[in-house]
């Protein structure tokens, strides 16, 4: 086999600057390091990194702060909203981020979630929507479809014993202070592309005062929904989508 | 010089007027009786027009605290108010500003409890206070103010302390103190830390933005290693310990020749302050331990009390008995220690806690 030679023209990717060197604890196929990826992208892109707090959850993701490198404050479960509603009053000049999942954003933290949207603070909420709990070992989440096996609804969600899951991004839709939700996933290449200009457009309003953002990120849990990497695209694609449907929901220009 | 500011106040608007003073950057509530008037009086006083201080009402006391959390991640003078029921919502929030080591101010007004209790004054919430109230090892530095002067001036002495140490500052009040009016001498203003000066301050830790060259700032609670942990839980107790050492606040009222001793804090200090008087006016030898800070706790003074030979202690709370524990710790045994209490949000009277003193003490 010949050496390969990578020659500077040849050249078409490389980590962001941002994104450090610690070994990632998620699982191949998950959807966090693509996320992850493209907010450190974004933030480099800005020229934020130094004016970036990002504020990190728990589940998963509470590790954020081991792999962007930039300032950041971990949040009590479900609080990073009032959390990051403190750090960018005080500080507005900041462009202040959480990075949430379904459980933390729209289960324990819905109170939260939804009155920092109502007030329009000028930050952005990342949302990672994988239907799951993943680093409680795959519970039902507030966002995990009917029918759904999980290690809390062994039989699949019921809606009579567990009720219907919902979409906060809608609801928030309705809220004056909300003015730029949408919904984007990272399975497809094409679909990374979009996600990252959702995520640039957010952060970029959250600079201009524009009010507040919501990005959803339809995600996987391969781990969790017990599937290979590629199963989990393709069942992210046939199952989640027709329930949480891509595209912007509201944008106030 | 310049005068004087004396101005005639409730407890809880002196707290606004001195946060505003003191340079504070954040205030972040939610309304509960019986101190709603420390956000009302800071939205009426409109601060961010004058000093720039944030005031926000949030939607719950989870969020108060949280943006709390949020502030104080970032080296800002941030701080809360609440009453009783409001504080056990703020508990996990309390907890990992704790762990995290983050400076703030907390304000318990306290009603009586459990549950939601009444709206009058108690001082049931001391255990919650000084004891944890919130999961893991952990202590606030608590003050127990028992004027509105002292709701005045310990908020500067919480802040400075909290920054101190880097660790969230309580005062302990109640309805009594908040809700009655007093004159009041107030600080002269000083000015809000500058952006520059925080960073001096606080470029080792908080989340303001990292710098080209600095290693990234992360708040947290958080290690998964243990072995690590345990270190970090080593680290807080260590901190502590200094704490116990050097910052012990406390008040002794004629207990120099004192045969008996009552131990008080805040509001009921207040009230057996007149005990000692009338006692000593019926020639027993009556004195009053005031603890200032309950947090750390004046355990030595009560100790050299007990070796002199003091004859019997009563702490009298608002409560079923809380501070008597540590006060029963303090003498270890060398005499006798009684409780007296009124609950329910009914205060004593100074006669009461006389004939307390005489029937669980002096009569035996």
């Amino acid at each position: 086999m010949a050496e390969v030679e990578i020659k500077q023209e040849n050249l078409v990717y490389a980590k962001p600057e941002l994104i450090t060197d610690n070994v990632m604890h998620y699982c191949p196929g998950c959807s966090h390091g693509t996320v992850h990826k493209l907010i450190a992208e974004v933030i480099a892109e800005l020229g934020l990194a130094d004016k970036t707090v990002g504020v990190s959850p728990v589940g998963c993701s509470v590790f954020a702060y081991n792999y962007i490198d930039i300032d950041w404050i971990e949040a009590a479960h479900g609080r990073a909203l009032a959390v990051a509603t403190a750090v960018k009053r005080l500080k507005p000049g900041t462009m202040v981020f959480t990075y949430q999942g379904d459980g933390d954003l729209s289960a324990i933290g819905t109170a939260e979630s939804i009155h920092a949207a109502a007030r329009g603070e000028n930050v952005v909420a990342i949302y990672i929507n994988n239907a799951i709990y993943g680093m409680t070992g795959g519970q039902m989440a507030p966002t995990t479809l009917l029918g759904m096996k999980t290690a809390t609804t062994p039989y699949g969600r019921d809606p009579r014993l567990n009720g219907y899951p919902y979409k906060i991004a809608e609801m928030m839709a309705h809220l004056d202070g909300a003015t730029f939700i949408t919904r984007q996933s990272v399975h497809k290449p094409a679909n990374v592309r979009k996600c990252k200009a959702a995520i640039k457009k957010a952060f970029q309003r959250a600079m201009d005062g524009k009010g507040f953002s919501l990005v959803e990120v339809v995600s996987t849990c391969n781990s969790g929904w017990k599937l290979s990497p590629v199963a989990s695209n393709e069942w992210l694609e046939q199952n989640m989508l027709p329930f949480y449907p891509l595209g912007d929901i509201k944008v106030v220009e | 010089m310049a005068e004087k500011e004396v101005k005639l106040m409730k407890g809880n608007e002196v707290i606004a007027h001195a946060a505003i003073r003191y340079g504070c950057d954040g205030y972040f509530g939610y309304p509960i009786t019986p101190q709603s008037e420390v956000m009302e009086t800071l939205m009426e006083l409109k601060p961010w027009e004058t000093t720039g201080m944030v005031v926000l009402q949030a939607e719950s006391e989870i969020s108060s605290i949280n943006m709390v959390y949020g502030g104080a991640a970032t080296g800002k003078r941030v701080m809360t108010s609440s009453s009783s029921p409001g504080i056990s919502l703020m508990a996990e929030g309390i907890s990992y500003l704790a762990g995290a080591e983050l400076p703030c101010l907390i304000i318990n007004c306290q009603r009586g409890g459990p549950g939601l209790g009444t709206i009058q004054p108690s001082q049931g919430d001391y255990f919650q206070a000084v004891k944890g109230g919130g999961h893991g090892d952990y202590k606030l530095i608590v003050f127990a103010p028992n004027s509105v002067q002292e709701m005045h001036d310990h908020v500067a002495e919480a802040f400075d302390l909290a920054f101190k140490y880097r660790n969230p500052a309580m005062i302990l009040a109640d309805g009594a103190i908040g809700q009655m009016m007093e004159k009041v001498v107030l600080a002269p203003q000083r000015p809000r830390k500058t952006d520059e000066e925080l960073k001096a301050e606080c470029d080792a830790w908080a989340a303001m933005g990292k710098p080209a060259g600095r290693e990234r700032n992360v708040v947290t609670s958080l290690e998964l290693q243990s072995e690590k942990m345990e270190i970090i839980n080593q680290r807080l107790q260590a901190k502590y310990k200094t704490l116990e050492e050097n910052e012990v606040r406390f008040e002794a009222v004629e207990c120099d020749d004192a045969d008996y001793v009552i131990v008080a804090f805040g509001s009921s200090a207040r009230i057996c302050s007149a005990t000692v008087e009338m006692a000593r006016a019926e020639g027993l030898k009556v004195g009053l331990l005031r603890p200032i800070t309950l947090y750390p706790f004046p355990t030595q003074q009560i100790a050299e009390l007990a070796a002199r030979g003091v004859k019997g202690f009563l702490s009298a709370e608002l409560n079923a008995g809380q501070m008597v524990e540590d006060v029963r710790l303090a003498v270890g045994g060398k005499a006798p220690v009684e409780h007296y209490g009124r609950q329910g949000g009914m205060l004593f009277n100074p006669d009461e806690v006389l004939a307390a003193l005489k029937d669980k003490l002096i009569k035996k």
